[in-house]
């Protein structure tokens, strides 16, 4: 008996310092929770390209330790994410988490992040709250909050003299954020919101709002849809004819990766986003033939965030020569290295969420095309962060 | 709102109503007269949306030819399904025919991602349907719209003279009043359900196809047509066609004029509608009575 007692330990001194010993060297263990399956399942493995191309190019290591995968597919259920998160930080014992694209997942997985401590980068979920009330100094986001693309598009339409906006969206966070956005960046530029138009998510049944729009007779209108809500609206705004006396516009997701669908009612369309398909820089022309020879298809904004997460992670572990243990030199290096996306150069605010410039689009054939710069180092106001 | 958009948002109505009515009359039958509970007819609403799409490049402007090219093929592809696992359901419990109905929407969604991918896709409008005619100086409405609700009222129709006018339709009747009675006059049942399976298929999937050209074609799309379509049945009387026409036209009414005055509760319109039309008349508007 003692024989047994002694062992057992014996063995768990040695697990001990094992996992101890695992902190500093041997593999860091990077756990991907993105949508493999269903309505996001693009924009997971887009991320997933995105960051794996980013760690190939350091020649498969970060902060001079190997890297090692687990993957979890969240599919894009919030009602699941406790769950899968949790598969990722006690059962496979990950060092850093990253995802998701769902808000609603991403939520929980910043609670989860929150109380274990866990690392969390998220390449896109752009839930206010995120770097908002949920703030935390091991939470950081490489892609956007939902208040930038719009807040950016309410400037210029303030600028090209829209006095009176209606905007529209699914009645739904994301959606309220993105408008609220546009609201603020309108109203500081000499416009007003006259009505904000919702429908329940994700209905795409938009003629008795189209013909509210036709009624009021706005200036312009914004719209935040995303997916086939996004293809659908564009369509049936312009077979009102609307595109032709009120210009339509909304953050980029309103016309990324939807335009083969769009057709020509999307066409000469402007929307704000921090990409554009054409931006003629350096970085960005490097990084969009490495992804074409690496994948055999063309990268879009969620590969970008996919490779600016890897990025940003490999900022703050270099800073640390790779040891997991210095939290408070690991998260003050992620914020304040800047990242040299291949949207430009930018950094993190002190509540984790990119600093940047915000560019104006115009939608030609099947690109939306840089037209200028919307705002220049936009930060996001982080309403309710207290760290 | 003055008269001549009140006009406008009553078109709307009736237009969405007709569509509504196209997906739930297959439904509305599948149920009623077989009693099974068909939680995949939102994919099959999906099949026939995605089948405009595939046929498209095919066939071009020959669009009336496509959708009955689409349609026949759905209503083999109902035949088939019935005979292979519907057939096993009728003697089973509502519990079984949730569980393989809903296998069959993971199947089917699966099987889309696979063969189509997750991206949207649009489907063209046929030219000679392109454009459209100034309303009351407020807005286009095009052309496919009118053209939709039209077919909607045409297949609304013909599916009135089937019911009523034929000897099929008179054993389909008979069959949702008292199935029993029917297999013991000698009509041969099992072959009665696999016809009325495969029209009620190639009729969520015709109305798919019509409403192609205005949705886009995108991954689970059959999942919130599903939802409502269960609504219009039961507001209308679970297996009757007229009441499920009276219903799918106030869903249209609620939902349109919800949207715009009541635009914070607009979700819960149609099913307050419902929950009203129950306490009203427990068995919906109409009582099996076509």
């Amino acid at each position: 008996m003692p024989h047994v007692l002694l062992r057992a330990a014996a063995l768990s001194t040695a697990l001990i310092a094992s996992t101890a010993f695992a902190q500093s060297s041997g593999p860091i263990k990077i756990g991907l929770m993105l949508p493999y399956s269903g309505t996001y399942a693009a924009l997971g493995s887009a991320i997933e390209n995105g960051f794996k191309l980013y760690v190939q190019e350091q020649g498969g290591k970060l902060g001079g330790r190997e890297v090692q995968y687990f993957k979890v597919d969240d599919e894009s259920e919030p009602s699941k994410a406790t769950d899968n998160v949790n598969k990722l930080i006690k059962r496979d014992n990950v060092d850093v988490l990253v995802g998701t694209v769902h808000s609603g997942v991403a939520l929980a997985m910043a609670k989860a992040a929150k109380d274990n401590n866990t690392l969390l980068v998220i390449p896109n979920a752009g839930a206010d709250a995120i770097t908002g009330p949920m703030c935390a100094p091991n939470i950081v986001r490489s892609s956007f909050s939902n208040w930038q693309p719009g807040y950016a598009m309410g400037v210029v339409a303030g600028q090209k003299g829209v006095k009176r906006a209606m905007t529209i969206t699914w009645g739904y966070a994301a959606g309220a954020e993105s408008t609220k956005g546009f609201t603020e960046g309108l109203e500081k530029n000499g416009g007003k919101v006259i009505k904000d138009l919702t429908l329940p998510f994700p209905q795409v049944e938009f003629q008795a709002l189209l013909t509210e729009i036709a009624a009021q007779k706005p200036d312009a209108v914004y719209a935040f849809f995303a997916g086939g809500g996004a293809v659908k609206f564009v369509k049936d705004y312009a077979a009102a004819g609307l595109n032709k006396t009120i210009p339509l516009y909304g953050p980029g997701f309103l016309t990324d990766g939807t335009l083969e669908a769009q057709g020509a009612s999307a066409q000469n369309m402007l929307t704000t986003l921090h990409y554009a398909d054409n931006l003629d820089t350096p970085k960005n022309n490097a990084f969009r033939k490495a992804y074409a020879i690496a994948y055999k298809s063309q990268p879009d904004v969620y590969a970008v965030q996919g490779y600016d997460a890897a990025q940003i992670l490999a900022n703050g572990l270099k800073a640390v020569g790779g040891d997991l243990g210095k939290r408070e030199q690991l998260a003050a290096a992620m914020r304040k290295t800047p990242v040299d996306s291949p949207r430009g150069k930018f950094t993190l605010s002190a509540a984790g969420n990119p600093v940047q410039d915000m560019y104006l689009r115009e939608v030609k054939g099947n690109n939306n095309e840089f037209r200028s710069v919307a705002v220049k180092a936009l930060a996001d106001p982080a309403r309710g962060c207290k760290m | 709102m003055d008269l001549a958009t009140f006009l406008v948002q009553c078109l709307n109505a009736v237009q969405y109503g007709l569509l509504l009515f196209l997906v739930a009359s297959g439904l509305t039958l599948i149920f009623g007269i077989m009693g099974v509970i068909n939680l995949a007819h939102g994919s099959f609403y999906m099949l026939g949306a995605y089948l405009a799409f595939a046929l498209a490049p095919w066939f071009g402007d020959w669009f009336v030819t496509r959708l009955v090219a689409g349609v026949a093929l759905a209503a083999i592809f109902g035949y088939v399904l019935e005979w292979a696992f519907f057939s096993f359901l009728y003697e089973r419990d509502h519990l079984q025919q949730v569980l393989l109905t809903y296998a069959l929407i993971l199947v089917f969604e699966e099987l889309r991602s696979i063969l189509v991918g997750n991206d949207v896709h649009g489907v063209p409008a046929p030219s000679w349907l392109g454009g459209g005619f100034r309303l009351g100086g407020l807005m286009e409405y095009p052309w496919y719209r009118v053209f939709a609700s039209a077919a909607c009222l045409v297949v609304a129709l013909a599916l009135y003279a089937v019911v009523q006018k034929t000897r099929l339709g008179m054993m389909i009747r008979a069959g949702a009043s008292n199935r029993d009675m029917v297999r013991g006059l000698g009509v041969d049942i099992r072959r009665l359900y696999r016809i009325v399976f495969a029209g009620g298929v190639a009729l969520a999937a015709l109305a798919g196809m019509i409403a192609a050209p205005l949705s886009s074609v995108y991954p689970n799309m059959g999942a919130s047509v599903l939802i409502i379509c269960f609504v219009v049945v039961v507001i209308g009387g679970i297996g009757s066609i007229t009441g499920a026409l009276i219903a799918s036209l106030l869903v249209g009414f609620v939902d349109t004029f919800g949207k715009v005055f009541f635009a914070e509760w607009s979700g819960v319109g149609i099913y307050l509608l419902m929950a009203i039309v129950l306490v009203w008349r427990p068995e919906g508007l109409m009582k099996r009575g076509f």
